[in-house]
């Protein structure tokens, strides 16, 4: 669903809106929701496939 | 090379990372940890034919777990299972910076409210409270007044879990408004940033301003022996400058006790072993991704030398 060289579209998860996001993202990748600015993470990429990011958790960091 | 790079979310980090190794040809094997199982001589992830996989994931445990499955089976793993132990708690840090002579804050550890508010009381105020895990600032207090002390513990205590009874109670250190991260791989720096912030918690993580810093001699010095403490690997440490003040109107300059215009010394409070460094990246003139791969390839190397089985 490639829309042009520098960007795919996908259905945003919350919304079901439909959504533009970089070529280059990976999978297990984050992204902010352009529409609602949630954290969407990149479950699969043929077919795009996005699902809202799990929530911080106490054990996360550096 | 093979390289695995164990994760459960893809942060700019790791974009840069995966960038820079796929950009040298190497073949890239992600590791999504949530994905996988580990036995006791095995796993379901595809290590079988890798020369490194590096650890970037971003829950701790899933680190320290995963980390250590891994060094079990003979594959070979940067940072390994035990630099991962010693950084992912604040104790077990401070001890071993400690035990390797490298100055760091006055620390101590109590195990109930009552020793916690006497360690509180000892340091005077303010002092400070951290988790022993955690990151990014999180659960990180500046006690100015037993009230304050009194309240938090009460929290703490009730919060849950066994890990907020273990109260770390540490000095406040003055700093003059920032920090120093700097980026090391087995002790060698790669690049140092300071992270400023009217705030007393200077992590970028909580919005502090990055600008690139220059390492003294001292400095330097201090690095290779926190990073020999825990074990060596790709590592943050963090350094806070001693004998400095900040000048009224801006942390970037600072006044120092003896007039010289440096920091009198340095005191080391955290060594981190899941290292971020996109705001090093960026502060910076210095191509990180591209030093870290420089060091996977010559830890591929060093580790296929020393006899590392792979299963």
């Amino acid at each position: 669903m490639t829309s042009d060289t520098d960007t795919l579209t996908a259905e945003d998860p919350i919304t079901g809106e439909e959504i533009e996001i970089p070529a280059d993202v990976e999978v297990g990748e984050i992204i902010d929701s352009p529409v609602t600015g949630t954290e969407l993470e990149v479950i699969s990429l043929d077919p795009v496939v996005l699902e809202e990011a799990p929530e911080l958790e106490e054990d996360w960091g550096e | 090379m093979r390289v695995g790079v164990l994760y459960s979310r893809i942060r700019k980090d790791e974009k840069l990372l995966l960038g820079e190794l796929r950009e040298r040809g190497h073949e890239v094997e992600k590791i999504d940890v949530r994905k996988e199982r580990f036995g006791l001589d095995s796993t379901t992830a595809a290590v079988g034919d890798l020369d490194i996989v590096v650890d970037r994931c971003l829950s701790t445990s899933r680190s320290l777990y995963a980390t250590r499955c891994l060094d079990s089976y003979g594959v070979p793993v940067v940072n390994g299972p035990e630099t991962g132990d010693v950084c992912a708690d604040k104790a077990k840090n401070s001890l071993a910076l400690a035990e390797a002579d490298v100055p760091t804050p006055a620390t101590e550890v109590a195990f109930t409210k009552d020793a916690a508010l006497e360690a509180i009381e000892s340091f005077g105020y303010p002092c400070v409270l951290k988790p022993v895990t955690g990151s990014w600032g999180r659960l990180m207090a500046k006690i100015d007044s037993r009230n304050a002390a009194e309240a938090i513990l009460e929290h703490k205590e009730t919060l849950g879990h066994y890990e907020h009874k273990v109260f770390y109670v540490q000095e406040f250190v003055d700093k003059p408004g920032r920090d120093i991260r700097v980026l090391a791989v087995d002790g060698e720096p790669v690049a140092a940033m300071t992270r400023s912030s009217d705030h007393w918690l200077t992590n970028a993580a909580k919005g502090g301003e990055t600008e690139s810093f220059d390492l003294d001699e001292r400095a330097t010095e201090l690095v290779e022996k926190a990073s020999d403490a825990v074990g060596g690997g790709m590592l943050g440490v963090d350094l806070m400058e001693v004998g400095v003040e900040a000048e009224a109107d801006t942390a970037e300059t600072g006044v120092d006790a003896d007039g010289d215009g440096t920091a009198d010394d340095y005191t080391v409070h955290e060594v981190n072993h899941t290292v971020e460094f996109k705001a090093l990246d960026a502060a910076t003139d210095v191509d990180v991704p591209a030093r870290v791969v420089d060091w996977l390839e010559a830890k591929a190397v060093e580790l296929a030398d020393d006899g590392e089985v792979v299963v």
